[in-house]
């Protein structure tokens, strides 16, 4: 126990020499500095001349084209568009592959069988199949959204397998000498036990939807962040399409945070300090 | 006061196939253990120690012969039997408090309050209170053993195994647990079997101590320790049955237990 207390002298507010306001100071510019600088030789480099300010405009003029899209709204629609099809997508990935992976991991004869299958299909781009899915489900919404939930489904999936085969079996013998049946074996020791491998998967998936999202928005849409990039990109905006580059950086990061919260939340036991 | 389980076996038999070839692991083992008996399984690696107490808890149902429980003959794991691994096997993501419950789960004979006080009472047993939230990564090695304990007593079972649950161990904590597994003994009165490689352990806590021998596995002798309790290790009838067990493992008088292979799984 004594590693808690350990750990709890390291805390920013028992800091000897910094003050609670010094010790943010600090964070702040040990996390945020490396951005920071990014964003400032983006800001010079096409006011010194050290790059065409045409392609590569100043940083400031991307903000202030963003201020103007997201005054008229125009931001706020590409973005929810994106949104709600790379969470819609990957919510609907996580929901067929997480039990699909459940039920095959636990026949592992049959997970033996399937896997070379399933590592092709992993292994199978998302975007190579960008032109099969246009074909079968038209250039609507279905199609990206089926593109991101291909994408997604088979890092969980096969996360979720691995996860299921590889529980100790230690603990699935200590389980059964409890007196433990199948089911309750399945949802008190084999679900928790591959949750973290299973999250794994999920946020790899999490990453993918963006991917597979913007390669889908820019080959057909009317409407998302891709569309906007490569719209912007046809009629020489270039404010626009930085703006709607950084977006969709700004998507990725909420999403990944999200999904890392949630899984800090979900294994709280892991994050505990140890001896 | 749990009921303590009496443990027939009669003419207990086990083979293992390996590669095609049929092993023998445990040949006619015969063996009575009383209620509230403490008996300590001694011998080299590979003699089938581990082997038969996976057969009494009822992982492995594959055996000729018979063991039986209160006459009952064993066929599956039940809660009418409890074990102690010498790895702790408690669940990473379940506290202490958690852990201990998973062993009730199946418990139709306790009411929700009886459960609650069973678990209270286990921890207090095992000297963890205040530890009720931890998890097993915050417990030393020692306190987690003592989560293990108190998850196989949880129930009441009649009777509780130990799979070398100190081997893993130092000898400043594994002493101390010694002595707490003999006060657990005396307050629950309940059966217990251990397996051990420590001869030194088996005189400190065993009622009678049985020998095995490897290839086959089988029993060599059972010793009665008549010794009063707390046996101080350092007195000379203690080192007198240390000598005459030790006898059983010198390589001059019986090399095949020293050099038998390691054909034991682990339970």
């Amino acid at each position: 126990m004594s590693s808690a207390n350990e750990s709890s002298l390291a805390l920013p507010g028992d800091h000897p020499f910094l003050s609670r306001a010094g010790v943010f100071t600090r964070n702040l510019i040990r996390r945020g500095g490396a951005i920071f600088v990014f964003f400032l030789l983006w800001e010079l480099a096409p006011r010194l001349g050290l790059a065409d300010a045409a392609f590569l405009p100043p940083f400031s003029e991307i903000l202030r084209t963003g201020w103007k899209l997201l005054a008229n709204g125009q931001l706020f629609l590409h973005f929810q568009a994106s949104l709600l099809r790379s969470v819609g997508g990957f919510a609907i990935a996580t929901v067929t592959a997480i039990p699909l992976g459940l039920a095959i991991g636990r026949y592992r004869p049959f997970a033996d069988i399937v896997n070379p299958l399933l590592e092709a299909f992993r292994n199978t781009a998302p975007l190579a199949l960008l032109p099969v899915f246009l074909l079968i489900f038209g250039i609507g919404e279905t199609s990206k959204i089926a593109l991101v939930i291909y994408a997604c489904f088979w890092p969980i999936l096969l996360n979720t397998i691995t996860g299921v085969l590889t529980v100790d079996p230690l603990l699935i013998k200590s389980a059964r000498t409890m007196g433990l049946t199948p089911v309750q074996l399945f949802r008190k020791v084999i679900l928790p036990a591959s949750a973290p491998t299973i999250f794994v998967g999920i946020r790899v998936a999490g990453a993918v939807s963006v991917i597979a999202l913007v390669a889908a928005e820019m080959v057909g849409a009317k409407s998302g962040l891709g569309y906007l990039i490569i719209y912007s990109q046809y009629n020489f905006q270039i404010p626009e399409m930085f703006l709607g580059i950084i977006s969709i950086t700004v998507m990725g990061l909420l999403i990944s945070y999200v999904l890392r919260t949630s899984e800090r939340r979900l294994s709280a036991w892991k994050s505990q300090p140890s001896e | 006061m749990p009921q303590a389980g009496t443990l027939d076996i009669q003419h207990l038999h086990k083979y293992y196939t390996v590669n095609g070839a049929s092993l023998n692991v445990l040949e006619n083992i015969d063996l009575s253990i009383q209620p509230g008996e403490f008996m300590a399984i001694v011998g080299a690696s590979g003699c089938g120690k581990s082997t038969l107490l996976r057969l009494i808890i009822g992982l492995d149902n594959e055996y000729d012969g018979d063991i039986f429980l209160d006459g009952r003959r064993i066929e599956d794991t039940g809660l009418d039997r409890g074990i102690v691994f010498q790895e702790h096997r408690l669940f990473p993501w379940l506290t202490v408090r958690g852990n201990i419950e998973t062993g009730l789960l199946n418990n139709t004979r306790f009411s929700k309050e009886e459960k609650e006080a069973s678990v209270r009472a286990h921890i207090e047993l095992v000297g963890l209170q205040g530890f009720e939230s931890a998890y097993p990564q915050q417990l030393s090695g020692g306190m987690s053993q003592r989560v293990a304990i108190a998850r196989a007593l949880v129930n009441r079972p009649e009777i509780l195994l130990l799979d070398e649950p100190f081997g893993a161990l130092d000898a400043f904590t594994r002493h101390f647990l010694q002595d707490e597994l003999l006060r657990i003994s005396s307050e629950e009165g309940i059966t217990m079997v251990l397996v051990t490689h420590d001869i030194e352990e088996a005189i400190y806590l065993a009622d009678r101590v049985v020998v095995m021998q490897a290839r086959p596995g089988r029993i060599r002798r059972v010793v009665n320790i008549d010794l009063p309790r707390p046996r101080p290790r350092n007195s000379n009838a203690f080192a007198h049955y240390k000598d005459d067990l030790l006898q059983d493992f010198s390589v001059g008088g019986h090399p095949e237990e020293i050099l038998a292979g390691n054909l034991e799984q682990p339970a």
